[in-house]
């Protein structure tokens, strides 16, 4: 027994040392530039993370080099995985730093923007966030940009949806603590007042922590308030939970989400209970007939990954290029040449539009697509436009 | 709150405490014959539920194979680790083993981390049990009606096999007097054995029960109804089966009323669990049903 578990001790030993020096790469070449990848690739972000670095790795295929002063530069993309939990995340932001990266992508999920942003502005690197929505991410934060619409545009978008389909009274679920979850279910609420002219069309509110599994308490009292429609912005992870405990408990009121939602994996674990389930999203294959530069990523990522086209890939993409566009701009790496050229950003054509930066480093959008599952399907409802 | 509001949440309440008593179940019957807190416990719990996964999602077994499969494999993994992490430090500070048993389940969470990916896979559907049912006003998932009656079921036959069986006797032996238990001549070591097959056993029930309704696994997903079914050991008394099941219901009856009564509160439902658990220990240390026992250095 005593010698199978120095055995074993022994084993454990070569394994970690060996699993620990696979991480480290031999030094760089000169003539390449690093761009990390802030994103979660595993917790409850986990797969969404994944489908946002397809994304970045997709356009790294397209635009594998960047040219810099006539030179041309092989472009590295260093991928540190944020778990979707805010304290590794600077462990994770800082890792990327100490690679030598000139610039930032990511990440999937605000929180996790949020808390790293410092250490990114800290040391002076670019950071763009594909599909972060939270306002916060980039209002007090000079190096924090991002390509899509934020949540208070997100919160009316679906709050207007539901107004229209004859809503008058909704109960709104959030994360307790999580930056994405509770930032969006206040913007809707707001919108929803607003919308209906009635202070108390919200009839119940509900929080719920990181991980909670049974959600049938708090959704009992969202039945007995019996609301027009459930908002819940929640992640990958949560949200079958929550649609499943709603419709096994009785609640038959459309169910409605943000962006988070358009994920095949709410579809497989929800099962059937999926259907009708309403959520608002960045980006539509559909529409991407109307772009050359849509059409052909879209073709291109389908070929190369898998279809349909998630809304947070297309997000990956436009970040990956606009960085890139703008570091090529710059002629330089350093940060402070950059970010005056992702200042300069004017009209670039994207797959989700065109990006120009506002002076919180905003990508202007001003639309957003709202869809629904049908038949084991995300099925496109309507595009919905607000100056 | 209006009654059918009240029974559901009733059902509710009482599908979840039975499935928390199940665990603590586990967590009692080890500590009352190691004086050992198993730590790992809620991690054999959330392999059970991996377990199940790949019986039915990978194997594709059909269901009834799948459960008897999970226990026999759950029993096997929580044997082996008594065995290899707990069995060679029997003779050691009790602190020791306490210690090992925290590595185990942190070795069970990586593992599983690095195994299965972080990301949490969908608990399969288990014949008729997530069929959705109606009573009236009340509406739940066929398992939540269930998991009660087992839960009551697996407690009458485990007081007959402790007070009415040669084993039982042997059991209540061994954690009245560990030394003097061997020295009677009952093979101790067997009835570690048992002890960890029984436990293990309802942890995997408890696994089936408990993911059904809520049909998540990640390698996290023990940690959380581990903690808590070692708070309702500890308030039912650690070491006393009845009081397991009793702690277990009181938490999932109380953490269900305090979020339909309080609203606002309802997110800090695990912090009450664990006020309570403080509480408990200020007025009662010994717990509900538990003896007071004079502590021997």
């Amino acid at each position: 027994m005593k010698k199978i578990s120095l055995l074993l001790v022994v084993v454990l030993l070569v394994a970690v040392f060996a699993t620990g020096c696979g991480g480290t790469k031999e030094a760089a070449t000169d003539k390449v530039i690093k761009i990390g990848v802030f994103e979660p690739l595993t917790g409850e972000n986990g797969g969404g993370g994944k489908q946002e670095v397809d994304g970045m790795t997709y356009a790294n295929t397209v635009k594998p080099t960047a040219t810099i002063n006539g030179e041309e530069y092989k472009i590295e993309l260093v991928v540190s995985d944020n778990q979707s939990d805010k304290t590794v995340a600077v462990t994770a932001a800082n890792y990327l730093i100490d690679q030598g990266v000139v610039a930032v992508l990511g990440s999937y999920g605000s929180g996790v923007s949020i808390a790293a942003g410092e250490v990114f502005a800290g040391a002076k690197i670019p950071a763009m966030a594909a599909s972060a929505t939270n306002p916060q991410v980039t209002n007090t934060n000079d190096w924090y940009y991002r390509v899509c619409f934020l949540d208070p545009f997100q919160g009316t978008v679906v709050a207007n949806y539901a107004v229209q389909n004859g809503a008058k009274t909704a109960a709104v679920i959030t994360q307790l603590g999580d930056d994405y979850s509770t930032g969006l279910g206040n913007f809707f609420m707001d919108a929803f007042k607003k919308l209906t002219n009635n202070e108390d069309s919200i009839v119940a509110t509900q929080t719920f922590q990181q991980n909670q599994a049974d959600f049938n308490a708090i959704l009992q009292n969202v039945k007995a308030a019996n609301p027009d429609v459930l908002f819940a912005p929640s992640s990958i992870t949560t949200a079958p939970l929550i649609i499943k405990q709603a419709r096994a408990l009785g609640i038959t009121c459309p169910i409605m989400g943000g962006d988070t939602w358009e994920n095949v994996s709410i579809i497989e674990n929800a099962g059937k209970d999926a259907e009708g389930i309403i959520l608002s999203t960045f980006f539509d294959a559909g529409l991407a007939d109307s772009s050359k530069v849509a059409k052909d990523f879209v073709d291109g990522f389908s070929k190369a990954y898998y279809t349909p086209v998630p809304a947070v890939s297309a997000l990956g993409y436009d970040a990956y290029m606009v960085m890139i566009d703008a570091i090529e701009r710059a002629g330089a790496t350093d940060g402070p040449s950059i970010q005056a050229a992702l200042n300069a950003t004017n009209g670039f054509e994207g797959v989700t539009g065109s990006i120009t930066f506002d002076k919180f480093g905003d990508a202007q959008k001003n639309m957003a697509v709202i869809k629904t599952v049908k038949d084991g399907q995300f099925v496109f409802v309507k595009a919905v436009t607000i100056k | 709150m209006d009654a059918s509001t009240f029974f559901q949440n009733c059902v509710t309440g009482i599908s979840l405490g039975s499935a928390y008593a199940l665990i603590a179940i586990g967590y009692t019957m080890v500590y009352g014959i190691l004086r050992l807190i198993n730590f790992a416990h809620g991690d054999i719990f959330m392999m059970a539920g991996y377990f199940t996964i790949f019986a039915i999602v990978d194997f594709h077994m059909p269901w009834y194979i799948a459960i008897i499969f999970v226990i026999i494999a759950t029993v096997l993994l929580g044997v082996a680790i008594e065995r290899a992490a707990y069995k060679p430090l029997r003779e050691s500070p009790r602190m020791s083993i306490m210690i090992s048993a925290i590595g185990v389940s942190f070795l069970l969470e990586n593992s599983a981390t690095y195994l299965f990916s972080g990301l949490p896979r969908a608990f399969p559907e288990l014949g008729f049990l997530q069929k959705v049912y109606h009573i009236g006003d009340i509406s739940a998932p066929i398992v939540t009606f269930i998991t009660p009656v087992v839960t009551i079921v697996i407690l009458i036959a485990l007081i007959y096999l402790v007070n009415h069986t040669k084993t039982g006797m042997a059991m209540r032996a061994a954690s009245k007097d560990f030394e003097a238990a061997k020295l009677m001549g009952i093979e101790i070591n067997h009835i570690i054995t048992i002890t960890f097959v029984i436990g293990c056993s309802l942890a995997a029930i408890s696994a089936i029960l408990y993911f059904s309704p809520r049909p998540m696994v990640y390698p996290f997903s023990g940690l959380m109804p581990g903690l808590k079914c070692f708070v309702a050991a500890v308030i039912g008394g650690i070491g006393n089966i009845p009081g397991a099941v009793v702690g277990g219901f009181i938490i999932g009856i109380a953490e269900t009323f305090l979020v339909a009564s309080f609203p606002s509160l309802s997110g800090y439902s695990d912090a009450f669990t664990f006020v309570l658990l403080i509480i408990m220990l200020l007025f009662r240390p010994t717990g509900l049903l538990g003896e007071k026992i004079a502590e021997k250095v």
